[in-house]
């Protein structure tokens, strides 16, 4: 599958390219059906042709992974689900046609690995070829001179000495030169077909890389409290997305504190709001590099023997006490709260099934910085600090925690729960930082000691990322070489009338570099001859 | 901060000038164009310098250029304005830049207005040497039309960058798609030009077509290091390389149209077919810009209008 005709090197057929040892020579007996129809379909497979059609259908099936919500895409894990809500008869086919999961849906693993055995089976062969050549001496020249690039003809003092000087030159120019007899023949850009397979091949590589990632990495969320601290095992993660065979008993034992959490907002301007720094400062203890403090912040992960901690986003935490109706405190320190819009008013729920004399819950709105909003309504202006207010409603009643079924921390199961009331109307509270108000009926109550904010960690564990770097690499190097570096090959030879004649052959679609020959023309001494150049340019 | 304001008013003034210059040039190779029809009414050796097919060419395949002086000249003098116009944007990039204080490429406008200049650097750089004024005007147009969308509907004054964005990344990755997207342009131009000419009898030696081949075989390494400069930093911001968010996905859709362009090319048969594939590439440039930053949600999202 070289991206490149080459024209010389028996590949006229580049359409077609034959495989060494399947076409040569009559078999002893005639294959059977089964083996001639096998050599077909590993022709057709490794037919350029194909790669193309491959490669367009490969383009073509990632297309609807763009537009319908796709699981696993990081942007919105709700996006199917809310599909599925938007489209109930037309989403059930779909994904039975994988395309909730299209890069993971068999129809397009079955293009790629078509498409790379494809490769495979082409650019082997052609390893083959490359090393024979690489090892033979440049091929002789073609019987006429005349009709190739460049071609020059003209009369030199001393053949002898032109020719050796025509040896020299080129092989200042590094091109491999064999002298033979009357003849010069010089190639130059084999690195070019080098360039070409490692690309090809690190493709493979990147599979290997991709794979290693895919079957035994893991991606994880974790929020963490300021001053609280997170510990890398399982039960510990908000989600854990593992891969196959990622071994989870095995996680990194290492052990995170968010010791300060900042963020900064724009202040002025058209952007009013907009987030313009973040920072979490975390200090890590770990059984392989010891202890120590780091700052994360967006684009500056924290990395602990592989197992790196993203910052991916934050939210506030507020502090409420809840005092039963004996007088306990039956709930309190920071709950989280997630964060719904671009000011960060955020939602959450604090369940307290211990309450005496029944069990309470409470549906609060967080607003960092509330403001009077339409009809009377609270509403947050600014995502910082400037003036937090928490909304609170209250239920009774049972929250469904006995009956093992898991249940969001998130969300209230309002199955079994009423709402509180007072005087017929449901109850609700406003508090600031310090105050504390009662619940109706001598149920409790609430106070409000303060906020935490909280930050948002992504942590990854991909063991296949080096691999995948090193095949970056090497595909960005293959690639270069083999589009940038012309391969060609020149010859200088004394004619049948004893004239000196030169000429040469691009092996790609690029013409010679212009001046190569003429260059060399100067060099044997070769001037006021026949120029045919112009005849041999495209 | 006044300073800022002023540098970035400047930027603004500039883009409005370059836009009145370019439209000029744009009208000057109508002229030309004009002008050298009736030219060629009149002789019978001349080749209209825009658009057209030579109707004549000389015994190498080769058009002659013995247009009438006043046609010449006349291209001339929209090609110098075409250079003009050329260095007002760079010049209002540059200013956008000191402005904004980091890479003038933090939003949809600034991509717009980069990928003009570069698209006509790059343009009057390949133009040299080759048969093939008559793109000229084409590309000038494709400039027009950026930069003036740039300019009416992606406009945003000039801000500091959201924090994700804050990284040496966004200048090496962002700049690489900028250069390989304004060679796709070229080369988009020139397959376009070159399938028209094809239909009217031009051969595989066409100027138009070698001119696209040169410029897809310097973009498409180019846009592959664009893409995997932009997974090491998603690596390094996301903690995965790569996560089929809608811009990597259109990214990968347009390296394989490329990959398959640059394949058809060596298949037998396959020479229209390669040109379809390059121009399909273009598009999936195209709408990784535009429709996916405007209409599919992702992690991407930092159009800013």
């Amino acid at each position: 599958m070289e991206s490149q005709e080459s024209r010389a090197s028996g590949a006229q057929g580049v359409a077609e390219r034959p495989l060494p040892g399947l076409d040569r020579g009559t078999p002893s007996k005639p294959p059977s059906e089964l083996v001639a129809w096998a050599r077909w379909a590993w022709r057709r497979l490794t037919a350029m042709r194909t790669a193309v059609v491959l490669l367009i259908l490969l383009a073509s099936a990632s297309v609807p992974g763009s537009l319908l919500p796709q699981r696993g895409v990081a942007s919105d894990p709700s996006a199917v689900p809310i599909y599925y809500r938007e489209h109930p008869d037309l989403a059930p086919w779909l994904d039975r046609l994988s395309l909730f999961d299209v890069y993971s849906a068999p129809w397009f693993a079955a293009i790629y690995v078509l498409l790379l055995i494809s490769m495979t089976g082409c650019v082997v062969p052609r390893c083959a070829r490359l090393w024979r050549e690489v090892r033979s001496a440049p091929p002789a020249a073609p019987r006429r001179l005349s009709k190739e690039d460049g071609y020059m003809r003209g009369e030199v003092d001393e053949v002898e000495d032109a020719l050796e000087a025509a040896a020299r030159h080129l092989r200042r120019r590094r091109f491999r030169v064999v002298r033979h007899g009357a003849e010069v023949k010089a190639e130059k850009g084999q690195v070019r077909e080098l360039g070409n397979l490692a690309f090809h091949l690190s493709l493979l590589v990147l599979l290997v890389g991709v794979a290693g990632g895919r079957l035994f990495g893991y991606e994880g969320r974790v929020a963490v409290v300021e001053g609280s601290t997170f510990a890398n095992v399982a039960s510990s993660y908000d989600a854990l997305t593992p891969a196959p065979w990622a071994d989870l008993a095995a996680l990194e034992p290492l052990e995170l504190t968010l010791d300060d959490f900042s963020a900064e907002f724009e202040t002025e301007g058209p952007r009013f709001g907009e987030p313009r720094g973040f920072d979490a400062t975390v200090s890590y203890s770990s059984a392989e590099e010891g202890e120590g403090t780091f700052a994360v912040r967006p684009n500056r992960p924290l990395d602990i023997g592989g197992t790196k901690f993203f910052l991916t986003g934050h939210g506030y935490a507020p502090e409420l006490t809840v005092r039963d109706g004996n007088g306990d405190v039956a709930a309190s320190g920071p709950t989280i709260f997630l964060p719904v819009d671009q000011t960060f008013t955020s939602d959450g729920v604090v369940k307290v099934p211990d309450a005496r004399p029944t069990s309470l819950a409470l549906q609060g709105l967080f607003l960092p910085t509330g403001v009077e909003g339409p009809e009377g309504m609270g509403v947050s202006a600014f995502p910082g600090l400037v003036n937090p207010i928490v909304q609170l409603s209250a239920y009774t009643g049972d929250l469904g925690l006995d009956d093992g079924s898991p249940q969001s921390v998130f969300t209230l199961d309002f199955t079994d729960l009423d709402r509180v009331e007072r005087n017929g109307e449901p109850w609700r509270a406003s508090l600031a930082p310090g105050q504390t108000v009662r619940l109706p009926d001598g149920l409790g109550s609430v106070t409000f000691d303060g906020v935490s904010p909280f930050a948002n960690f992504q942590v990854a564990r991909d063991p296949g990322k080096e691999i995948s770097l090193v095949a970056a690499i090497l595909l960005l190097g293959g690639l270069t070489t083999s589009l940038a570096v012309r391969r060609r090959r020149v010859w200088v030879r004394r004619g049948d009338d004893g004239l000196l004649e030169l000429a040469g052959r691009s092996l790609s679609r690029r013409p010679l570099p212009p001046d190569e020959l003429v260059m060399l023309a100067t060099a044997v001494g070769l001037s006021g001859g026949t120029d045919k150049r112009r005849e041999g340019e495209r | 901060m006044t300073q800022q304001l002023d540098l970035a008013g400047v930027s603004d003034v500039l883009v409005t000038s370059a836009l009145a210059v370019l439209s000029l040039a744009l009208v000057l190779y109508a002229t030309a164009a004009a002008l050298a029809r009736t030219g060629a009414a009149r002789g019978p050796r001349v080749l209209a310098p825009v658009g057209g097919v030579p109707r004549d060419a000389d015994d190498q395949g080769r058009p002659t250029r013995t247009t009438s002086g006043r046609a010449t000249s006349t291209g001339r003098a929209a090609l110098a304005l075409v250079m003009l116009g050329t260095a007002l944007v760079c010049l209002a990039v540059l200013a956008r830049g000191l402005a904004a204080g980091r890479a003038p490429w933090g939003n949809m406008y600034e991509f717009g207005l980069t990928g003009s200049a570069a698209v006509s650097v790059a343009f009057l750089l390949y133009l040299r040497g080759r048969e093939v004024g008559g793109l000229a005007a084409w590309l000038v147009a494709v400039v027009l039309v950026l930069l003036g969308v740039s300019v009416t509907s992606l406009y945003t004054p000039v801000d500091d960058l959201v924090p994700v964005l804050n990284s040496r990344w966004l200048v090496v990755h962002v700049a690489a798609a900028i250069v390989s997207g304004a060679l796709f342009t070229v080369g988009a131009v020139a397959t376009l030009a070159h399938l028209v000419r094809r239909r009217r009898g031009a051969g595989d030696d066409d100027p138009f077509a070698d001119l696209a081949h040169t410029v897809h075989l310097a973009a498409f390494p180019i846009w592959t290091f664009a893409v995997i400069a932009g997974a090491v930093w998603a690596e390094n911001a996301w903690g995965r390389y790569w996560g089929w968010d809608p811009k990597e996905t259109w990214a990968f859709i347009t390296w394989v149209l490329y990959a398959a362009h640059l394949h058809a090319l060596s298949t037998v048969g396959w020479r229209r077919g390669a040109s379809l594939l390059a121009v399909a590439g273009f598009l999936a440039f195209l709408f990784n810009f535009f429709g996916v930053n405007l209409w599919i949600p992702g992690l991407h999202s930092y159009a800013g209008v």
